[in-house]
């Protein structure tokens, strides 16, 4: 039996990820330097760790409703609402899941038909265009480029919507960028959805690690709440990636449908990343998020660091204004994003990742994440700042 | 910007002016200038060094003594606090709520050398009522640092 001819189209379609080569090299190799992590390098605090044990040794080892624990979408719904001003009901407007990437996962399935195009911006997270092809519909990029300081445009927007556009993936503060959109810049884009009938799947995990200003929900704009999807999720902002919890709020109709496919795929969110969750936003409410805004703090300093360490040694970067990536510009070396990020490792055993990995639009660019020690991001910059020298 | 000094001179005390300033966003001459004012008004005391001595062939002893005192009028517990704490042998002195009065902390070489300080030092203070030692057999965690290897980086190389 040919097995290779038995996977299905839409699987074989998707490319491998761009990443993947990197990483078998990266981790064979000894003294790797890495800026290549996505996620915390704070571990998730004690607190909520050993909650998490507590419920183990109580025996809280079951099944959930399959919205998750009332507790936590209750919750959920107050911290949405402290500290994004958002409105939701934790009766049937938001739904537990594992990871906000099944969110985003069950959002696409509960609305896409074969055929119908949804718009991601371009540079961004790898998951979403394999993600959208998986239903059958077609995801189209949108540009958005440094001149815009990779923010979406009400132009570039509106010059891609068909009548077949059933959805925009809005995914602020962005991986691999690290730009934000700001409340003029979403009402902008409000305007133009507004005239139509596209579904918003606005991607929020970013939205605690904004440097300077608050994060703004585009479901927070006037008429904008019904036709939104906002996802989040524990990994960022409380340093819970391996948990594996995200959750996602809507409109009723829209959660519902999303929670007839978590049920018969999922069931429900492991209990034990539940029970820390709620410890989690327990500790927020007490003590004002001390903790996130503490590991803010770290960030925007170690922000700060890489983004005048890259225009030290010559490397043209914006400054992001969220997440935890800066994405400086590598043209001026005349190499592709692939050529320098594997030329990078190989000489000077610095692990970086290659802007194309998350779009064309990321071509000539190149991922560096500062969730890591003001001492590893020196030693990558001084590495980095040899390596330039040596080629140019 | 003063509390975020002090947060990263807290960390690791040998960032310098010009690395603060890069950190924090501000011109190095304002940083010199704040870290000399915490300096002066003696917010910043010292600059240390966590050591873990277990490591080092230094024989030395360090013991928890709780002291019973009786308070001097007009003065309170500060006065004996005071003839307490001149000690070179004392590492630290507090004032603490509950069954004793004084909580010190004595470092000698061996356990007898502290044994002899708190019999011919401390006990024999006017005002001291009683002493009670306790000899620290192993340090785990320090001003907040954990001393033995600290949880590892299990996160992967690379990760989208």
């Amino acid at each position: 039996m040919n097995m290779e001819s038995m996977i299905a189209e839409r699987v074989k379609e998707v490319p491998p990820s761009g990443i993947r080569k990197f990483f078998d090299i990266a981790s064979e190799m000894e003294g790797v330097i890495s800026l290549g992590v996505g996620e915390p390098d704070f571990v998730t605090p004690w607190n909520v760790r050993e909650a998490c044990i507590y419920s183990l040794e109580k025996g809280m080892t079951c099944y959930t409703s399959n919205w998750g624990m009332p507790g936590l979408r209750k919750a959920i719904s107050c911290y949405l609402s402290n500290r994004f001003g958002l409105e939701y009901s934790p009766k049937n407007e938001i739904v537990v899941t594992v990871g906000a990437s099944e969110a985003i996962d069950l959002a696409l399935r509960a609305i896409l038909d074969p055929g119908d195009e949804v718009l991601i911006p371009d540079p961004s997270y790898v998951a979403y265009m394999p993600c959208v092809h998986f239903t059958g519909a077609k995801a189209v990029a949108v540009e958005c480029g440094p001149e815009d300081e990779f923010r979406l445009t009400p132009d570039k927007l509106e010059q891609k919507i068909t009548p077949k556009t059933k959805a925009l993936i809005l995914p602020y503060p962005n991986n691999p960028t690290g730009a934000i959109m700001t409340r003029e810049d979403l009402e902008a884009i409000a305007q133009v959805l507004r005239r139509t009938d596209i579904i918003v799947i606005s991607d929020e995990i970013y939205a605690e690690l904004t440097y300077g200003q608050k994060h703004v929900s585009i479901a927070s704009l006037p008429d904008m709440k019904e036709r939104t999807i906002v996802i989040n999720g524990f990994s960022k902002a409380f340093a819970m990636t391996g948990w594996r919890l995200g959750y996602a709020a809507g409109h009723p109709a829209l959660i519902s449908a999303m929670v007839k496919i978590h049920q018969y795929t999922t069931l429900c969110a492991p209990i034990m990343a539940q029970v820390a969750a709620i410890e989690a936003l327990r500790k927020g409410f007490e003590d004002g998020f001390a903790s996130v805004e503490y590991m803010v703090r770290q960030y925007n300093m170690r922000r700060k660091v890489m983004v005048n360490g890259f225009r030290e040694i010559g490397l043209e970067c914006y400054e992001p204004k969220g997440a935890f990536y800066v994405f400086p510009s590598i043209r001026k070396t005349g190499m592709t994003s692939d050529e320098f990020c594997e030329k990078l490792l190989m000489d000077q055993k610095v692990a970086v990742v290659p802007g194309n990995a998350f779009g064309a639009s990321g071509e000539g660019f190149i991922r560096c994440s500062y969730a890591y020690s003001i001492d590893n991001i020196n030693e990558a910059i001084k590495r980095i700042g040899n390596f330039l020298k040596k080629i140019l | 910007m003063v509390n975020e000094i002090l947060e990263i001179l807290n960390e690791d005390s040998r960032r310098t002016p010009e690395e603060i300033a890069v950190m924090l966003g501000t011109d190095v001459e304002t940083v010199r200038q704040k870290i000399e004012e915490l300096e002066k008004n003696k917010v910043i005391v010292k600059y240390n060094t966590i050591v873990n001595w277990d490591k080092t062939d230094r024989e030395y002893v360090t013991a928890f003594i709780e002291v019973k005192v009786t308070p001097q009028r007009d003065q309170g517990f500060d006065a004996i606090a005071e003839r307490i704490y001149k000690f070179p042998e004392v590492k630290s002195v507090y004032l603490m709520s509950g069954d004793y009065d004084l909580a010190v902390m004595v470092e000698g070489r061996t356990m007898k050398e502290v044994a002899f300080f708190v019999a011919e030092k401390l006990s024999v203070l006017d005002s001291v009522l009683s002493t009670a030692t306790h000899f620290v057999l192993k340090r785990y965690k320090v001003d907040g640092v954990i001393l033995e290897d600290e949880e590892k980086d299990y996160r992967q190389v690379i990760v989208p």
